[in-house]
Formats: structure tokens, C-alpha cells, sequence
């Protein structure tokens, strides 16, 4: 028995020898010029790759970054992470980031970084490509794609009698227990930064400590919520349109809907998720570049077919969501989200939601 | 097994007929600058929490801190006690008694380490909940689905799990050297089979079960992958939710600060006790009986060691299996992971060997020079082993984009930083070698003519062999888990097998994240067989 542990072991030590063998050279490779923040491979002939830090995950960015690369020759590296994550990051790099472009999930982080004074102004050809409700009122981030917030509720949990008119209702006792929350979130975020400016701090406050009363089931993100309605684990919860449009496409019908909140509730909020140029960088011209190429029609063409909605003229719409346009409205500004950040975060802390 | 531990009661046998010479300034330089990386962070975060100001800087209202502080002490405490209890037992069935065997059962319950605690997790969440692997099992039988594994039980378990095969690797040894004599002694005088192990086997073993729980508590106090997708609200997790949130990475500074200045005091603690704990005993004259269990006790026993190995190895690993199989036969897209295996197997090399050279110079000055300042500069260097990784990167990530920015985002940054996390590891491995060796080789070296660099190249460094292989792989092992001060610190596209787990695990691709996870866990089993399997039960 011994025997055969002590060969089969040597059998994984042979084939992960043979990789590790590589990986040092690559490695190795990479140390020796530690000037570069990169993998060798994205290395241009003329210098450094351009540099994204994306809130927005993989599958919903290569694509279009690599079409970027194809057409323009211009190498990208693109750092991966929470929206929140690399808006602190940012601000705690200054003006020393490697970053040249900031693509954003919310309005509300990219607009703290904007007013940090960090964001270039973009050319007022990209911003007119997008409605400019979508856009920073400062020209300094544009809106790529639109989301929007909804409760999805599992048609199986939730009759439709139930449905609840506003965000209201959900702090009543009849859905003590049922709704999935993802206070720590920059979507929820970005939701309660838009009731703050539409609603005020206290009433955003009493409806806070009305849902941390009501039992909710805390996650961390839109996904796990979503997941856990279609799985039948949870009655109904507070995300984004599209993680339900991509469940549908992975599993077929599934007994999950989204349902939107009357006009001017706070609870159907529609979040640009922008991008926009550090000053910091000395690639604004590639950078600029780089996020009209997120605004052209084969890009958003892309977010599309990802159910997210394509913010530039006659894109379309996701499959089976209202159109744009007749998506309940809420009488704010993206640009002022970032004020009310700081409240939003505090309030968000002392409901003991999160 | 010293490789695991802190150091002991190894360093300070030196043999005194040799008289002691002191130490040449240029290893003292070399020490320092080594040192440094390992420090700087950590003053730096106690600094933000003591500086004037820090309190009202921090922005964290003191009711929040306790609540934190409760949360936290209540894990670490359970967890504590849990592998305590679970790694003696596995460590006694498999060295005391006579059940069949018990090598291959003391060699799969060290097995669990491969699997990083976040991995654990990504396990638990994957095979609870309508679409779990375990629900789906159990709904064969018609049995309801178990609900999704979160909160407090859900980190208790996977922290226990996940951490209880460090008791066991401390207490095989310990049991091992106890002298059987003690024993026979206490029985022959009358003494019931509970009560001796009450009060004559227990107290032999609590150096090291209090080695073994230092290790467990500060590993909880400053885990974040687990209690992060099993959603259990710790300072680890707060700090990165602040981090996250705040657009100002000041509360998490202050938040990993306090963390750092607990993190302290627990050592502190631990180093005090250690002291009257101190239990010498010299090999045993003869290997004690084996106790005979049969009938229900031996089925118990049985049943108890397979279900220690079922939960904390089989089960995940056929989870993870089972999702990735799953995954791939509906078609869910996955990325090839070669290349993050290639990044994570290349940089954990190149970290080990870097770690295991700098560890030479240090441990030639603490063991074949010791004095007060070397006892201090070894106190410093596990200091920042034993702090949370989460903070050690916000502090490094914070003070190299002030003051280095060169190598911002840098693999070279990484290397350090892990240099910084894990010289302990590779340290206590060569002081160990060093002890073994003695110093009369060397100074034969020194009298027949040879410099103090030929004796290090021709005589030191190939005897160390053994000892340097085997804490090379130890750091090798901890950096391929490694997973928050990796997150922080990468070079951008540098994605390694334990940031793939951890952003395809926080948005749900279980296929991916399974896939990767597999993978690691392969790859971490290489130097844990090194490490463990070969010598544990070895004379």
C-alpha cells in the first residue's frame, strides 16, 4: 500500500515538476524587469500596455478589449476586481496609479473618484453618444451600459397579488423573513445613494431600519441572491435586471421574475455604469480611444447579448425588459450620487444592515 | 514537524562547551535588511491606531469595534477548542491504540491542509443549498434540501476542519516521546484509565496543544476567504468591507491595526504561558503499549476517524468534483487554468527559494550567536508571520505606493511580501538543521584554514540540505494558498489560482472556481507529502 502511495505521489510530483519548471522562467522573466507591472505577453514593442481597473467581470470585458487590441494594436491589461475595491485602491494611489482607464459597476464610486479630482474631461463627441442623464454632469465619466434595480421574487414563493407597488411595502410584516438584501454591495449602494437624494436622509434611514428589522437574509452580492430565488431558497430579493436574464439563458425557464417598482420609487433605479480617463495618465488619447470603443455599436452589441442595457441610440433592448425609455424614472442625477455616498455608507452601517 | 510550529524549546541548545563568539557585524547587517519588510508594515499599521488622532481618524465607533472583538474571540474560541479536542483524539487513535492502520490514518488526517480554508468553504456553499451536492444526495432518499451553509456553524466548521490536522501534527510527536513509565505509575497506584489520561497524559501534551492552538487562533483571527463567502461578520471581513465601501482606505488601516495590536497581545500571551509551560523530557525508554480497544469502542473509533476524513477531505473534494464535472458536461464555459497554475506554481517557488536564502543568514546569527537582540530580531520576524495576511497587504500596499512606487504591482513586491509573511517558516526549518548539525563541523573548517563564506558553501549549506528542502516546501505550500495579500498586491493580469478561486467563487461560476480549486489543492499536495507524509511516523 505504501508502495503505491510513494508511486502515485511521484507521478503528480513528475507532472507538476514539468510546470513549475516553466513557470520559473516566466516568472523570472517577468522580475527582470520589474519596471513593468505586467505579464510579459501584453507587452507592446513601444512601451506598456494600457492599463483598465474594471469592476465589470471578465467574461462581460475581454471580449471587447480584445477587439480593442485587434482593430487599434494597442496592448491592455486589465485589473480585475469589486468597483469599490479599485475605487479605494485608486484613491490610495493618487496620481502614482498605473491606471489609465476606470470602468465603474455604480455611478456613485466613479463619481467619488471624479470628484476627487481624479478623472480627465472627455470629449464632448464621446458624451453626446449616450442620453445625458447617463453621463456625469462634468463631462468626467460616461455611461457604457445601463442596470437596472428590481426585485426578483420566485413565482413559486410569491404570488402576484403580493407584488409590492415600492420599496415600502417590503418593510411590512408579511415579507419579514423572504427578501434577500446585499447591503455591502456597490449596487445596493449605488440604490441607497438614489434615495438619499430622491427621499432624504431620514426617510432613507426609517427604511433601512424598517428592512434590518424585518429579518432579511443578508449576501454580498446581486449573484448568490438571485441564485438562491431561482433555487427556491429565498422568496425574493433587492439586484440588478440582468444576473435573472443570464440564469435564464444558462438554465432555461426558470420560476423567477423580475418585477419593477412603480415610477418614481427609488427601488427601480437605473445605474449607468461608467467609464472615464485618470489624469494621471499619459495615454489619453489611447485611453479616450479605448472607451469610445466601448460606446461603439459592435461593443455594446456585446453588453447587449449580455442583457445589460446598451445606453448609445438604437442598441436595443434586453430580451423580455422594458424598453429604456419606459423604465419607472426617479427625478435625480446620476453626477450628485457621489455627495451622497458618505450618508448612504454611514446609514447603510448604523441600520445594522451590514 | 518543527517546521510547523513556533519555535519551541529547540533554540536555545546550544551546545555551551563551545564558547560563544560574537556575532560579525556583516550577518547583523544582513539580519537587519531582512528584517526590515517584515516590520515596516506592521509599525506602520500600529501607528495608525496610536497616533494622535487614530481613534477619530478611524471613523469606527467604539460599539463596533466591541462587537467585532466579541465575534471574532467567539470563532476564534470555538475553533480553538474544536481542533484541539478533534486533533489530540486523531493524534492518540492513530499513535496509542491498536486499530488497523493507523499510519494511513494519521497521513489522511493531515491531508486537509492542502485545502485552503476558502476552498473549504467554496466546498460547504457547493454541496448545501436546493442545487448543493449534499441536498441533491439526500433528495434521492426524499429527504429536504439542507439549507445554504452561512453564518457562524458554517465558519466554526469549515475554520475547524479545515485547521485541526496543525493539533494533530503537534501531538503526534508529543505523544510519541511521552514516557509510558508516568503512566503505568499512575494506573499502578490505582488511578482509573480517564483519570490518568486527565491528569498525566493531558498535561504532557499541552505545550503542544497550546503550540498547536497559537497556530489555530491566530490562523482564525486572520482568516478571510472562509468567513467571507460563508458570510460570518469578523474583523477580517469588516475591514474589507470598509476597504471596499469607503473610497478611503483609512478605516481599514485602523480597523487592520486594532486586528494587528489583538493579533500581538495573543502572542504576547502564548510566549508567557509557553514559559512555565516548558515540559522537558528526555526519549522514552521503551514505546508505550498500544491500548486494545474493542467491540463498540472500536467501531467508535472507526467511525469517528472516517468521519473526521469523510467531512474534511472527502467530502469537499467530490464536491468540487461533482460541480466541476457538472459544470463542464452542461457546456458552462471555463477558462483554462494553466496559466494561473503557471503564475501560482512559479511565484510560490520563486518565494520559497528567496525565503529559504534569506533565512540562512538569519538563522546562522540566531542559533550560532545567540544573545538577547537575536531572541528579539526572531520575536519580530514571527510576529508578522503570525498577523493576518488582509492587513500585512493593505499595510504593504499603502506604504509601497507612497515611498516605492517602482515596484507597485510588481511580482518583485510580491516575492517580498511573501518573504516578509513566511521567513519563520523557512527559519525555524534551517535552526532546526543548524542544531543538528552542531558546531564542531564548521569550526574544523574554520581551523584548517577556510574562510567564514567557503565553510557556509562547503560544509553548512549542503548539511541544511534536508532542513532547507523541507521549509522551502513549507512556504512553497502556504503561498500557493495564499490568498488576501495577493488580491491586494499583484501585478495587474496576474492572476493566480487562488484569486481565480476567489472572484469566480465571490460571483458564483462554481464551475470555474471548482476547477481552480482542484487544481490548487493538486499542486499544495506535492510539498505536503514532502513535509508530512514521509517523516511523520518515521523513527
Amino acid at each position: 500500500m505504501r508502495r503505491r502511495l510513494a508511486i502515485l505521489t511521484a507521478l503528480v510530483m513528475v507532472a507538476a515538476g514539468c510546470g513549475s519548471s516553466d513557470a520559473t522562467t516566466t516568472t523570472i522573466a517577468e522580475t527582470d524587469a520589474p519596471a513593468t507591472t505586467s505579464a510579459p505577453e501584453a507587452t507592446t514593442a513601444d512601451g506598456e500596455p494600457l492599463v483598465i481597473y474594471s469592476g465589470r467581470n471578465e467574461n462581460f470585458v475581454q471580449p471587447v478589449i480584445d477587439s480593442f487590441t485587434e482593430s487599434t494594436g494597442i496592448e491592455v491589461d486589465v485589473r480585475y476586481g469589486g468597483t469599490g475595491d479599485l475605487a479605494t485602491t485608486l484613491a490610495t494611489e493618487g496620481d502614482s496609479t498605473p491606471a489609465d482607464v476606470f470602468w465603474a459597476q455604480d455611478p456613485a464610486f466613479i463619481g467619488g473618484i471624479a470628484k476627487q479630482g481624479m478623472l480627465a474631461t472627455l470629449p464632448d463627441d464621446v458624451l453626446g453618444l449616450v442620453p445625458e442623464r447617463f453621463t456625469d454632469a462634468d463631462g468626467q465619466w460616461v455611461g457604457i451600459t445601463g442596470r437596472a434595480r428590481v426585485m426578483v421574487y420566485s413565482t413559486d414563493l410569491v404570488s402576484e397579488e403580493e407584488l409590492p407597488a415600492d420599496i415600502w411595502e417590503l418593510t411590512e410584516p408579511q415579507w419579514a423573513g423572504r427578501l434577500g438584501v446585499a447591503p455591502t454591495n456597490g449596487s445596493f449602494v449605488a440604490f441607497v445613494t438614489g434615495m438619499v437624494l430622491a427621499e432624504g436622509e431620514e426617510r432613507t434611514r426609517e427604511w433601512l431600519e424598517g428592512i434590518a428589522a424585518n429579518d432579511p437574509v443578508i449576501f454580498d452580492g446581486n449573484g448568490p441572491i438571485v441564485d438562491a430565488v431561482v433555487a427556491g431558497d429565498l422568496d425574493a430579493g433587492l439586484v440588478n435586471h440582468y444576473y435573472l436574464l443570464q440564469r435564464i439563458a444558462e438554465l432555461g425557464d426558470v420560476s423567477a421574475v423580475n418585477h419593477f417598482f412603480d415610477d418614481g420609487d427609488p427601488g427601480g433605479l437605473v445605474m449607468a455604469a461608467g467609464a472615464g480617463v485618470l489624469t494621471s495618465s499619459d495615454r489619453q488619447d489611447d485611453a479616450t480611444e479605448l472607451i469610445r470603443h466601448l460606446l461603439s455599436e459592435e461593443s455594446q452589441a456585446h453588453f447587449l447579448s449580455l442583457f445589460e442595457y446598451p445606453l448609445i441610440d438604437g442598441a436595443g433592448t434586453p430580451e423580455g425588459q422594458l424598453p429604456l425609455d419606459e423604465l419607472p424614472t426617479l427625478d435625480i442625477s446620476l453626477t450628485d450620487t457621489a455627495d451622497t455616498l458618505d450618508p448612504a455608507l454611514t446609514l447603510i452601517a448604523e441600520s445594522g444592515l451590514s | 514537524m518543527t517546521a510547523l510550529a513556533p519555535p519551541a524549546v529547540d533554540t536555545a541548545k546550544e551546545p555551551s562547551a563551545q564558547r560563544r563568539r560574537r556575532a560579525p557585524g556583516a550577518l547583523w547587517a544582513i539580519a537587519l535588511v531582512l528584517i526590515v519588510p517584515a516590520v515596516t508594515p506592521i509599525a506602520y499599521l500600529v501607528w495608525a491606531v496610536l497616533r494622535p488622532g487614530g481613534f477619530d481618524a478611524g471613523g469606527i465607533a467604539a460599539g463596533r469595534l466591541a462587537e467585532l472583538l466579541a465575534s471574532t474571540a467567539l470563532l476564534v474560541v470555538t475553533v480553538t477548542v474544536t481542533t484541539a479536542v478533534l486533533g489530540t483524539a486523531t493524534a492518540w487513535l492513530t499513535t496509542r491504540t491498536d486499530l488497523r492502520g493507523r499510519r494511513w490514518w494519521s497521513t489522511l488526517v493531515t491531508v486537509p491542509l492542502v485545502i485552503p480554508s476558502y476552498v473549504g468553504a467554496l466546498a460547504m456553499l457547493g454541496s448545501s443549498g436546493n442545487s448543493g451536492f449534499m441536498s441533491e444526495i439526500i433528495g434521492l432518499v426524499g429527504l429536504p434540501s439542507l439549507p445554504v451553509f452561512s453564518g457562524f456553524w458554517a465558519a466554526w466548521g469549515a475554520l475547524s476542519l479545515w485547521n485541526f490536522s496543525y493539533v494533530h501534527l503537534l501531538a503526534v510527536p508529543a505523544l510519541r516521546r511521552m514516557d509510558p513509565a508516568l503512566e503505568d505509575a499512575a494506573r499502578g497506584l490505582g488511578s482509573s484509565r480517564w483519570r490518568t489520561l486527565r491528569t498525566v497524559v493531558v498535561p504532557q501534551l499541552r505545550p503542544a496543544l497550546l503550540g498547536g492552538s497559537l497556530l489555530v487562533g491566530l490562523y482564525v483571527l486572520s482568516d478571510f476567504g472562509a468567513v467571507s463567502l460563508l458570510r460570518y461578520e469578523t474583523f477580517t471581513r469588516a475591514i474589507y468591507t470598509q476597504f471596499r465601501g469607503r473610497l478611503d482606505v483609512t478605516p481599514a488601516l485602523f480597523l487592520s491595526g486594532v486586528l494587528v495590536l489583538v493579533a500581538l497581545v495573543v502572542v504576547w500571551a502564548e510566549q508567557r504561558s509557553r514559559g512555565r509551560a516548558a515540559l522537558h523530557t528526555s526519549r522514552p525508554a521503551r514505546r508505550p503499549e498500544p491500548v486494545s480497544l474493542n467491540g463498540a469502542r472500536r467501531g467508535a473509533a472507526y467511525g469517528f476517524l472516517s468521519a473526521v476524513v469523510l467531512g474534511s477531505l472527502v467530502l469537499p473534494m467530490v464536491t468540487l468534483a461533482w460541480w466541476a464535472l457538472r459544470g463542464l458536461s452542461l457546456g458552462n464555459s471555463v477558462n483554462s487554468v494553466v496559466p494561473e497554475m503557471l503564475r501560482s506554481g512559479g511565484v510560490a517557488l520563486l518565494a520559497a527559494v528567496v525565503t529559504v536564502i534569506a533565512a540562512i543568514p538569519l538563522a546562522i546569527l540566531t542559533v550560532r550567536h545567540p544573545s538577547r537582540s537575536t531572541r528579539a530580531l526572531e520575536s519580530v520576524a514571527w510576529s508578522t508571520y503570525s498577523l493576518p495576511h488582509l492587513a500585512v497587504g493593505l499595510g504593504f500596499l499603502v506604504l509601497v505606493v507612497r515611498f516605492v512606487p517602482a515596484i507597485y504591482q510588481t511580482v518583485t513586491l510580491l516575492v517580498i511580501a511573501y518573504v516578509a509573511m513566511f521567513l519563520p517558516q523557512a527559519l525555524s526549518a534551517a535552526q532546526t538543521g543548524l542544531h543538528q548539525i552542531g558546531p564542531n563541523l564548521e569550526s574544523a573548517s574554520r581551523s584548517l584554514g577556510s574562510g567564514a563564506l567557503t565553510t557556509l558553501r562547503r560544509i553548512t549549506i549542503p548539511l541544511l540540505g534536508k532542513s532547507l528542502l523541507a521549509g522551502g516546501a513549507l512556504v512553497f505550500l502556504t503561498v500557493m494558498k495564499e490568498l488576501p495579500a495577493t488580491l491586494l498586491l499583484r501585478p495587474t493580469g496576474f492572476e493566480t489560482l487562488a484569486v481565480r478561486i476567489w472572484s469566480a467563487a465571490s460571483e458564483l461560476f462554481y464551475t470555474q472556481a471548482s476547477v481552480a480549486a482542484l487544481v490548487l489543492v493538486a499542486i499544495s499536495a506535492v510539498p505536503l507529502y514532502l513535509l508530512v507524509a514521509r517523516d511523520l511516523h518515521q523513527r
